[in-house]
């Protein structure tokens, strides 16, 4: 069997009674941009958090770069670099010390420490700021600050966890643009946890859905698409249509699916979007109904995602203990 | 190069906890400033003498030993000060201004008080004391008891004394209360550094994901204990050291700028710290919650630092408390310094509290390591 770049295989996690993965498996093959998508609590974040060593794993299996996380851990670290969903650079140290204190905690020969840290400023754009706390820099710096932390030891693998969360998007685009050209820049294959559609359709080349633990779809973007039933979104919003009015759109010329969006608004899956449309101008005129506004569009990952999640609000609990047990001596 | 432990690494993360330490100056001027205030108004408020405590006396008797009484009183007055005296002819009037604090204590002569005394047919004068005041009655009863000891001696000493006296031979010059705080200030100082440089810090970090950031290195856990534990040890000495210069200075202990004293002391300085940072990584390792040592650190001060001895004798606690004292690392740290610092006696006196303090620091560093988790 060829060796991916990652593999994980029938992982499960357990929190007492509460499944959060279960039975998800997959591979990334080397060079590519692997998306995890999926609404909160869908369990994208222990996913990640199992294939870098930072939940311990049920069952299954997770190799990265040929190495078993549960096994030798050691060597999965050093193969991957990993950007957290929290931000772990330290605001009371400088760029170049944050970068500094890493390269040591990863074992780089000081005689390379210093030329290694020059070159990743200059890769996330941060040269100028290397004297600066981290404290002071934006968000998309920071986030910079992160990346550039993540590939202190050249990794191989690079796990991105929901890296444009809280950023404006102009620096969303920016640490887009910036993954892209590392990747290509490092040979990296990254592996990434999104709920923003636009970044997974941007950046991935495959991406996973995950929901409620599971693994519910697989594919490049395109596939993902073309998988939902209906090629047009139309969305249209009318004023005090009359009882029965979504039975009557769902008569309409091409409709595959009807989901109401709350204040008259309905949201319609379609083969045809022209024929469709003109079929719902003509049915609102006939029945005196006012259309307050209509938008057609193409099928998109929102709509593939809505479709395999559901839109149904996602309310957990979290578990948050004051003290940990120590059952787990050791670990 | 073993893999489970490389010395680089630990100090990576010994580095970046003090760059952190010394960029904000105001954690370490928070550990030291308590262990200060309370040196200097503790000193100051403790063991001085009483002076000028109003004392009523009322003397049913007008003969020779009653008048003898009132001038031993007024002679108590002259020259040490300790109270006041105020005649007052109603002895029911007396007592309720003892009631209402308007008088520390009352004198009661008896009627026939002079005759009695002649006739050896047991006199006895009669003190009333307002008893909430333990440190107030006390001192009364000392003084009294002396004036009455003085009052029966009598006036042609026998040539052949049968009373057994008592000579107090003092090994060391008279110490005032604040230096007797010093020792207990110093460990204090070094307590609150480790409360905030291992405790609350450590608990911010961990909340705020950095230590997340580590535990994707290959950094192994006896690394991580290790490197956070000397990091809040070091800042913990550097407390330990400005309070023993600062407080010494303050307290006037000259004993502790002698070149001897200066390496005993940085033994216990260095053992305590290590103690302490271990023994509060072991209660925090597996807290995640910043609130717990914020909401502890009053309970771990009063229950480590009392029963020391830093401010009271052990010898005086209930059993239970001693147990406390008995393990408490505070207990050993207070008394090296005790030894050092007020009777100036060096190794051969404090190693059996460095010894007690190295176990307890290696024992309680062992079982954070074991219990520190490697995952979230």
């Amino acid at each position: 069997m060829a060796q991916h770049a990652i593999q994980v295989v029938d992982i499960v996690k357990r929190f007492g009674n509460f499944t959060a993965v279960d039975g998800v498996s997959f591979f990334v093959e080397e060079g590519e941009i692997f998306g995890l998508l999926g609404p909160n609590g869908a369990g994208k974040s222990t996913l990640i958090r199992m294939m870098t060593t930072l939940l311990d794993i049920t069952s299954g299996t997770a190799i990265i770069e040929g190495a078993d996380v549960r096994k030798d851990p050691d060597r999965a670290r050093r193969s991957m670099g990993v950007i957290p969903q929290a931000m772990t650079s330290d605001g009371d140290l400088t760029v170049w010390e944050n970068l500094s204190i890493y390269s040591k905690l990863y074992g780089i020969p000081a005689a390379d420490r210093e030329k290694s840290i020059d070159e990743l400023l200059e890769l996330v754009d941060l040269n100028q700021w290397r004297d600066a706390p981290a404290r002071n820099l934006s968000g998309g710096m920071r986030r910079r600050l992160e990346i550039a932390r993540g590939l202190v030891h050249r990794p191989r693998i690079f796990f991105l966890d929901e890296p444009t969360t809280g950023l404006d998007p102009v620096s969303r685009v920016a640490v887009w643009e910036m993954i892209t050209s590392i990747k290509h820049k490092r040979n990296l294959t990254v592996l990434i946890t999104t709920h923003y559609m636009d970044e997974a359709d941007r950046l991935c080349d495959r991406i996973a859905i995950v929901d409620h633990g599971k693994l519910v779809a697989l594919d490049t973007p395109r596939a993902l698409k073309s998988s939902i039933p209906g090629s047009s979104v139309i969305e249209a919003q009318f004023l005090q249509p009359p009882a029965g009015w979504q039975q009557t759109l769902e008569k309409l010329a091409a409709v595959n699916s009807i989901q109401p969006e709350g204040a008259d608004m309905y949201r319609i899956l379609t083969d045809d979007g022209s024929k469709t449309t003109t079929a719902l101008v003509e049915a609102a005129v006939r029945s005196n109904v006012v259309v307050k506004t209509l938008t057609v569009q193409s099928t998109t990952l929102d709509d593939v995602f809505v479709h395999y999640t559901g839109r149904q609000l996602r309310d957990q609990m979290v578990d948050s203990p004051l003290y940990v047990s120590p059952v787990a001596w050791g670990k | 190069m073993l893999n489970f432990f490389q010395s680089g690494r630990m100090m990576a993360i010994v580095e970046r906890d003090l760059r952190k330490f010394f960029r904000s100056p105001a954690l370490m001027v928070a550990a030291m400033v308590f262990p200060l205030v309370q040196l200097i108004v503790l000193g100051n408020a403790f063991g001085g003498k009483i002076k000028d405590a109003k004392m009523g006396i009322v003397s049913h008797d007008t003969g020779p030993q009653a008048i003898r009484v009132i001038e031993a009183l007024r002679a108590v007055q002259s020259n040490a000060r300790t109270f006041q005296p105020i005649v007052y002819s109603d002895e029911q009037a007396m007592v309720a201004a003892v009631r209402r604090g308007d008088l520390n204590a009352g004198l009661v002569i008896p009627p026939q008080f002079s005759r009695d005394v002649y006739a050896h047919a047991r006199p006895h004068i009669g003190l009333v004391l307002d008893n909430t005041d333990n440190f107030m009655t006390a001192t009364f009863e000392d003084q009294l008891t002396q004036l009455v000891e003085a009052l029966n001696q009598p006036e042609v000493q026998p040539r052949v004394v049968q009373q057994t006296a008592l000579q107090v031979v003092e090994l060391y010059p008279y110490i005032e209360y604040m230096k007797y705080l010093l020792p207990g200030s110093i460990t204090l100082a070094m307590f609150v550094s480790v409360m905030i440089g291992g405790g609350i810090v450590y608990i911010d970090d961990k909340a705020r994901g950095v230590h997340e950031g580590y535990l994707v290195t290959p950094i192994t856990k006896l690394e991580l204990v290790a490197g956070l534990n000397v990091a809040g040890a070091l800042k913990a000495m550097g407390a330990g050291i400005v309070l023993t210069l600062l407080g010494s200075l303050i307290a006037g202990v000259g004993s502790t700028f002698q070149l001897a004293n200066l390496l005993w002391l940085f033994l216990l300085i260095a053992a305590t710290s290590f103690a302490f940072i271990s023994m509060m990584f072991v209660m925090m390792v597996r807290v995640s919650d910043p609130l717990i040592p914020r909401a502890v650190f009053g309970i771990l001060n009063t229950l480590l630092y009392f029963p020391s001895g830093a401010i009271y004798p052990i010898q005086a606690f209930p059993k239970w408390l001693q147990w406390i004292a008995w393990i408490d690392p505070f207990t050993y740290s207070v008394r090296g310094f005790k030894a050092v610092l007020l009777k100036g006696v060096g190794i051969a006196a404090i190693w059996p509290d460095l010894l007690y303090l190295g176990g307890f620091a290696m024992v309680a560093f062992a079982l954070s390591t074991l219990l520190f988790k490697r995952t979230l």
